[in-house]
């Protein structure tokens, strides 16, 4: 998107470069750690411009953040879930409003509230957003993102600047007493991070992030716990953020503290980055004090950060019952009615999640089901009703939108396996797992070979599941996966999401092992839930993706002598790259099966309609 | 094997494509008493061992119904399947709707295993016994006019499907170019139909046509255009690389229509489809809609096998085998448009039309 690049004009061409390298421009290197190339505070272009010296640009979190989460006020209440907050506001220069707002908020950061930022940020951006350069010539990730959000911010904040300098400088102190910090930050209680997320449509979390993220990643740094905080405010959907004071406290308030790590690929900045490790004791230790959060969305929060809960079918159902939970103990305060408070309150917990880790697309899915549901709540109903009648809507999409569409999507695919076959799967998914051991119990002869990648490797643990069960398995890594392809007679692949193109969604290797299967004419058979399906298209990988923590690919685990680059982080031209999600066009799938029975890849936004048809979303 | 009934006792012998080897296969002297097997006295087997499926009507069995039409040269397969299940709603002692749908099940579930091979058969009942239950959910409350309406609704079946062909044929006449060499392989009617119009317009063309071995449907092809004063070529199945070159455009038409966009069709549809994409000529498919079935094949073994007995005119050693399928599976990115009587169709659309149809 043309957002995302930042004009020519204000880029130093000497200095920027494309791609994969970082400029190699000495912003700041502090301690911090925030990334060297850290967006200049974001305000305003003129602020921008203003903020030559690094010093001014290092943003301490928390100063930036509260210099951005001014600019953005009104129509970036949805702004970011808390890793991109900048980026918010610029996504909502896309956004077209209603549903196409939504869609458009995709690209932008998640969060939020589409219609309403986007109209004042897009005509502005290109100019003099793009002050950053001054500072890091982060120029491309942030790309139009970032300008829109200067936009929004240079003209919701003006008057941020002269504070900021000064409260960067304390927040910079803070910062590097971490322990300071999180005392401050602690103070928050986690609505921060729901408040950033307000976002009506926190349904798209990955693709907002993009443009937004861009220009958010680059000031994100301190912006982002400015803007946790500012979203954790209050439950409602839209933040002010040009009411200093609330930022100040929104940032205060910061659930998850998040550090912007240093190094970032530039190709990627768009997209939010935050150094592991620090956040769970965090949280953990914060879980007695969170009001705005209810227990079990927090619990389930920190099971995502922590990694406990990983899959999109089990995130989606964790999330779910979390919602349910804090709907059976939800009560209307007064003088307010229950589907707007509700539907806020929802939105602080989906910004909380988003903090914890962005949302996957079926969830995204799953709470703008949820919140239609919440719309359409008649009236007459009391609160208890409704909260009943809510709880067993939950119930009923959990039912049939997952478990039994599982049952559907084996039956149908078990007819694909015949005697003989040897099948490949990659990762661990686990409507995949499913079908495999079902023509198992049907008593079908095949054999499988399991494709398992670093660092995750997640298919250590499927492996062992189908062993157990008594399936002949073989094990390799993707590097093989072109040796070993011309003996296999089908690809079984899972998705996080197929997109309206036909492109699929999945965890990142999946296009890989697509491609060598069709180079091979071995067919491949992607199983997905209708649910997760989205009118969304993507073209390629790095418009809207997730990026994991780096330091595990330094490590590899159970060889210590393999420690070569345990000081990465120090190496100035060094950056390390964990993607979690790519897209596989739609030429390398010979079929989907869905619980809609199989269809070929170009059938996907047929379904998508008939489904919003049959008000199965709703 | 020749000899042995068909469908019944040897069930790996596609009774359907036996049909249209009797119908449009040149039947030479040693074909010929496998094609009166093959066409005639059958219906008395199946129906005995059927009609003690179909309970109910002790007298009546869907199969007999179904070769009598069937048997017709003119008309298509699912005609003769839904004409079949008409008469089994007109003989049926049902009283309630419910029952009578059941019967109807059963009656289209023997058919469907009697030939499992014939795509455009299942289909078809498939989209009858659609048709049905979905009226039955509407308005009559009175049975007997709902019953009448069903009969009377298969009856106009036929003149749809008759009258399928002809939209295809129109449809199909602005593909059709002054000048232009048309490459056509297996006898479909609907082709024929196409070709006929094209012809009765005086547009001037010539056709290629593949002798279809075995059932060497091509030679009736030929004779059938020739008496249309159409300019034909004989090529035999081998030649067709050799003579894509002076082609303009291939055009066939299909058992059935899958999922994928793809048609089975004909043994050798194939190759013909791959040698003209590779020489960047257009395949147009003819088919009639009712001819979507919800098969979604992955590649050639994935089709449930129809054999049918190849004659190579001199005796075979036993330990020879012999490649015996009658049909095979083009994939949808070698074909190029669809003519069907919705329209003109991209291979892509026919799952939307599916969708639409059956959820």
């Amino acid at each position: 998107m043309d957002a995302r690049r930042p004009p020519r004009a204000v880029i130093d061409p000497k200095v920027r470069t494309v791609g994969f390298f970082t400029p190699p421009d000495p912003i700041q290197f502090d301690s911090n750690s925030l990334s060297p190339v850290m967006i200049p505070p974001p305000c305003h272009s003129s602020e921008n411009l203003d903020l030559h010296s690094p010093p001014s640009v290092t943003p301490p979190s928390g100063d930036e953040s509260v210099s951005v989460t001014g600019s953005y006020n009104g129509s970036s209440s949805e702004l970011f879930p808390a890793p991109m907050s900048p980026a918010l506001s610029q996504k909502i220069v896309a956004g077209d409003g209603g549903v196409g707002g939504g869609i458009v908020a995709s690209s932008f950061p998640r969060g939020g509230g589409v219609p309403v930022c986007k109209l004042t940020t897009v005509s502005v951006v290109n100019t003099d957003s793009f002050a950053f350069d001054e500072r890091d010539k982060p120029n491309k990730g942030g790309g139009s993102s970032m300008e829109v959000k200067d936009q929004a911010m240079n003209s919701k904040q003006k008057n941020e600047k002269s504070s900021k300098a000064e409260r960067r400088a304390l927040q910079e102190a803070q910062r590097a007493a971490k322990a300071a910090a999180k005392a401050e930050g602690n103070k928050a209680t986690g609505t921060v991070t729901s408040g950033n997320l307000k976002s009506a449509k926190a349904t798209k979390p990955p693709q907002k992030v993009d443009n937004t993220s861009v220009a958010a990643s680059e000031k994100k740094g301190v912006d982002r716990p400015s803007e946790k905080d500012r979203k954790k405010d209050v439950p409602h959907p839209r933040m002010q953020y040009d009411d200093k004071s609330r930022v100040e406290k929104a940032k205060r308030r910061a659930v998850v503290n998040h550090t912007e790590s240093r190094n970032r690929v530039e190709l990627f900045r768009h997209l939010p980055q935050y150094e592991h490790g620090s956040q769970l004791p965090d949280l953990e230790a914060k879980f007695f004090q969170l009001e705005p959060v209810h227990p079990s969305v927090y619990k389930v929060g920190l099971q995502y950060l922590s990694g406990d809960i990983s899959g999109g079918n089990a995130r989606c159902i964790a999330m779910l019952q979390a919602f349910q939970d804090a709907i059976k103990d939800y009560t209307v305060p007064p003088e307010k009615t229950l589907v707007r408070d509700l539907t806020a309150k929802i939105s602080s917990y989906v910004s909380f999640l988003i903090e914890c880790r962005p949302l996957s697309i079926s969830m995204g899915n799953a709470i703008r089901f949820l919140k239609s549901q919440i719309a359409k709540l008649p009236l007459t109903l009391s609160e208890s009703e409704s909260k009943t009648s809510l709880q067993s809507d939950i119930e009923r999409f959990i039912y049939e939108k997952i478990i039994l569409a599982d049952k559907v999507i084996v039956e149908h695919a078990v007819t694909k396996i015949r005697d003989g076959d040897v099948l490949l799967t990659y990762g661990s998914s686990s409507a995949v797992e499913m079908i495999l051991l079902r023509a198992h119990e049907l008593g079908k002869q095949f054999q499988v070979v399991v494709v398992d990648s670093r660092p995750s490797l997640k298919g250590k643990l499927l492996l062992r599941r189908l062993v157990e069960k008594g399936l002949t398995c073989t094990y390799t890594h993707i590097n093989a996966v072109s040796f070993i392809m011309h003996e296999v007679t089908r690809v079984f692949l899972g998705a996080s999401s197929v997109l309206s193109n036909g492109t699929v969604y999945s965890g990142v290797g999946t296009a890989s092992v697509a491609m060598v299967a069709h180079a091979f004419h071995v067919p491949v058979i992607v199983c997905c839930e209708a649910f997760k399906f989205h009118e969304r298209v993507q073209l390629d990988s790095i418009c809207s993706n997730e990026l994991g923590d780096p330091d595990v690919i330094s490590k590899v685990s159970g060889r210590g002598d393999v420690n070569h680059l345990d000081a990465w982080a120090n190496a100035e031209n060094l950056q390390l790259l964990n993607l979690i999600y790519d897209a596989t066009p739609s030429d390398y799938v010979s079929i989907i099966v869905t619980d809609y029975g199989m269809i070929p890849p170009t059938s996907v936004p047929v379904v998508v309609r008939e489904y919003s048809r049959e008000q199965v979303w709703i | 094997m020749e000899t042995e009934a068909p469908s019944m006792e040897n069930p790996k012998i596609s009774a359907y494509y036996q049909t249209r080897l009797a119908h449009f296969g040149v039947v030479s002297t040693e074909w010929l008493a496998q094609a009166q097997s093959a066409t005639n006295p059958n219906p008395p087997l199946p129906s005995s061992s059927t009609n003690s499926h179909t309970d109910k009507d002790t007298n009546f069995s869907v199969i007999d119904e179904f070769n009598r039409w069937r048997n017709h040269p003119d008309l298509a397969e699912a005609v003769a399947a839904i004409r079949a299940l008409a008469a089994v709603i007109s003989a049926s002692k049902a009283s309630t709707m419910m029952q009578l749908e059941i019967e109807l099940k059963n009656a289209s579930d023997t058919l469907k295993a009697w030939d499992t091979t014939s795509i455009s058969l299942t289909a078809a009942s498939d989209l009858f016994m659609r048709y049905v239950t979905r009226t039955s959910a509407l308005e009559f409350e009175d049975f007997n006019s709902a019953k009448a309406r069903l009969i009377e609704r298969a009856d106009k079946f036929g003149e749809i499907s008759y009258k399928a062909r002809k939209i295809i044929g129109m449809l199909s006449q602005d593909f059709i170019f002054d000048g232009c060499t048309i490459l056509v392989h297996g006898f479909s009617r609907v082709v024929f139909e196409v070709l006929k119009l094209a012809a009765h317009n005086k547009k001037r063309f010539r056709v290629f046509c593949t002798e279809g071995r075995p059932d060497r449907t091509g030679l009736r092809l030929s004779n059938d255009l020739a008496k249309l004063d159409v300019p034909v070529k004989l090529v035999i199945d081998s030649a067709v690389a050799y003579t894509m070159d002076e082609v303009d455009l291939v055009l066939v038409g299909a058992d059935g229509v899958v999922e994928s966009g793809g048609i089975i069709n004909m043994m050798g549809t194939y190759q013909i489809a791959l040698v003209a994409k590779s020489m960047n000529k257009p395949v147009y498919v003819a088919a009639e809609s009712y001819k979507f079935a919800r098969h979604y094949p992955l590649d050639q073994k994935d089709l449930a096998p129809a054999l049918r007995p190849v004659d190579f005119g001199v005796p075979i050693p036993s330990k020879v085998e012999v490649e015996c399928s009658a049909r095979d599976y083009t994939p949808p990115q070698y074909l190029t448009l669809l003519f069907t009587d919705l329209g003109v169709l991209t291979p892509s659309v026919v799952s939307d039309e599916l969708i639409q149809l059956y959820l």
